[in-house]
């Protein structure tokens, strides 16, 4: 009886350092994670000359640091003129791109979770189909197709192509399919159209996908940078990625800007990031779960 | 029930208008570009007139030494990301599921933060970590160990270890976070019964864990596999620009972007992109026999 107690407590005791250990070793991996963001924190309270010359260094000497960076930023100069502009469209091509995405995707998902008709499996293997096919090989057509319609260097060039989003439509359907398809014919006894069911039965039940999806999408938006960098042409139409990118001049001589904007850039993800977390890894994961 | 004549009340004709909007951009943003692109890579195309060449554009891309380069380096790149982002963030995803671990929703929230990260500012932040000066933070460490500078990124093996740096940095966590989700899917009674019959804890992870998480490992593969083929951005990011000495970031998206965006060759960029696209496809198929998606019935 005392030997087992004794077992017991030294086990326990065991645990105790595995446990120490373990959570020292995430502690460390987090802390490597993070380095390269406060360094980049620290870099933005000196001058943007000095980070050309010596790199990212972090020396924690607070003489050579400064708020001139951001007060450059904040300032009303032509350069921060710019860096708000920029942040305004990252900002309402995101809110446009989010909204369009997922009225399109939860109808067409609506479409194909509810429905039994002819061509259901073949359609659908086509939303698949648009999944394994790399955006940057279609970039190039696309960018062609984009000129001749006239959309070159406009939101509606930026945004239209990944609006139908087959990974958007696959999640709402996945969640759809889990929902019971007896509530449809409910509303249908009830006298309700089709597009009624849709929306008056389905949308509330649907609300918490639409959290994820919303979060994923403009996660997508606000740092997408390939295919906006090739649409605008125009620096006052430029997203936040594209105009950030522009002041990286051999030069050197933007970097006041590019550090300071950089990190006030990253500031809204991590809230929105912090604030939502759970919805962010519920849409992310649903891929892998099903395999 | 009472047939109603109304569109608005055809339970035949909704499910179409519903998948309209698909259907439309289907047409309009994936068939008509990919069929383009593959026309376009026969044509020659230039400002005044597009004439038809054959297999030229491939003739070109089979001697093209700039083209191998690139091929070799996304490969490179491709296999050593799945070699090192696919057992490591599994081993950390096990070990954060163990209730070894204190404070997770810390861990797990930091871990997650770079893939939130714009890969214009990652890439940014790790250039100048990568400088080659001696006051850079990968240089002070060389001093630490008492090694001279590097010139980081002028070198192809040293500059392929800061893109691979780049990419754990981002991946490490979403890909932990998949392992994660896969391992809630594991029925605990499992390890219950492992342990009356007295497994240990690699046992249980050799003979429960590890195989129960296969649907997760393939699905991970398959998206690392493909960005590490189409990645760009990263090297674009990392060496200001898509040159980098001896082409030692260039990758096939890079040249297909040198090619066909900077110097406007339509034609050649697009057989670049069929290339990618062919071994695209070659991965698919392959994924989807392991994966035994055809044994089982579609949907």
């Amino acid at each position: 009886m005392a030997a087992e107690k004794k077992e017991k407590i030294r086990l326990s005791y065991k645990q105790k350092v595995l446990s120490a250990i373990s959570s020292a070793f995430f502690g460390i991996l987090s802390f490597l994670i993070i380095f390269p963001v406060i360094a980049g924190l620290v870099a933005s309270f000196r001058p943007g000359r000095e980070l050309i010359r010596k790199g990212l260094s972090i020396n924690l000497d607070i003489s050579t640091m400064n708020l001139k960076n951001y007060i450059y930023l904040f300032a009303g100069n032509a350069d921060s003129i710019k860096f708000f502009t920029w942040f305004k469209n990252s900002l309402w091509i995101t809110f446009l791109s989010v909204v369009l995405t997922l009225i399109i995707c939860y109808f067409v998902a609506y479409g194909f979770a509810m429905y039994d008709f002819k061509f259901r499996t073949p359609l659908f293997f086509l939303v698949i189909a648009t999944m394994m096919v790399p955006f940057e090989i279609l970039m190039l057509p696309l960018y062609k197709e984009v000129i001749s319609l006239k959309l070159i260097d406009t939101v509606a060039g930026v945004i239209l192509p990944g609006i139908c989003s087959a990974s958007t439509i696959f999640f709402f359907r996945q969640y759809m399919l889990g929902l019971p398809k007896e509530l449809l014919d409910a509303g249908r006894i009830d006298g309700a159209t089709e597009f009624g069911i849709c929306i008056k039965i389905m949308l509330p039940i649907t609300k918490p996908a639409f959290a994820s999806m919303a979060i994923l999408c403009a996660m997508g938006a606000w740092n997408n940078l390939l295919w906006p960098l090739l649409v605008f042409r125009t620096s006052s139409k430029f997203t936040l990625p594209i105009g950030l990118n522009t002041l990286l001049t051999p030069y050197g001589n933007n970097y006041d800007v590019l550090i300071a904007g950089s990190m006030v850039a990253i500031i809204p993800v991590f809230a929105v990031f912090l604030a939502f977390q759970k919805y962010f890894i519920d849409g992310m994961t649903v891929g892998a779960v099903k395999g | 029930m009472k047939r109603k004549k109304s569109i608005l009340y055809s339970k035949k004709a909704a499910p179409y208008i519903f998948i309209l909007p698909f259907l439309l951009s289907f047409a309009f943003f994936w068939i008509y570009p990919l069929f383009s692109t593959i026309k376009m890579s026969f044509q020659d195309i230039q400002p005044a007139q597009t004439t038809f060449v054959g297999f030229d554009n491939y003739k070109k891309l089979l001697i093209d030494p700039a083209f191998h380069i690139a091929v070799g380096n996304s490969f490179e790149y491709m296999l050593l990301t799945c070699v090192i982002l696919i057992p490591i963030p599994m081993l950390f995803a096990v070990l954060m599921d163990s209730n070894l671990v204190k404070a997770k929703g810390v861990w797990k929230a930091i871990l997650y933060l770079p893939a939130l990260t714009s890969v214009v500012i990652s890439g940014t932040l790790f250039r100048l970590m990568f400088s080659e000066y001696d006051t850079g933070q990968m240089n002070i460490l060389m001093h630490m160990f008492g090694f001279a500078s590097i010139k980081w990124l002028k070198f192809k093996a040293t500059g392929l270890g800061a893109l691979l740096i780049l990419a754990c940095w981002r991946w490490t966590g979403v890909n932990m976070l998949y392992f994660l989700s896969g391992l809630k899917g594991i029925d605990k009674s499992l390890y219950e019964s492992a342990e009356i019959d007295g497994a240990n804890a690699w046992n249980k992870f050799r003979f429960i864990t590890f195989p129960l998480l296969k649907p997760t490992s393939i699905y991970v593969l398959t998206i690392s596999v493909y960005a590490g083929l189409a990645m760009f951005l990263e090297s674009f990011m990392l060496w200001a620009g898509n040159s980098s000495p001896n082409n030692i970031g260039l990758t096939i998206v890079g040249y297909l972007y040198k090619r066909g965006i900077e110097k406007n060759q339509l034609g050649y960029a697009s057989a670049i992109g069929l290339v990618l696209l062919v071994i695209a496809l070659i991965i698919n198929m392959v994924q989807l026999v392991l994966n035994g998606t055809f044994k089982k019935e579609a949907d």
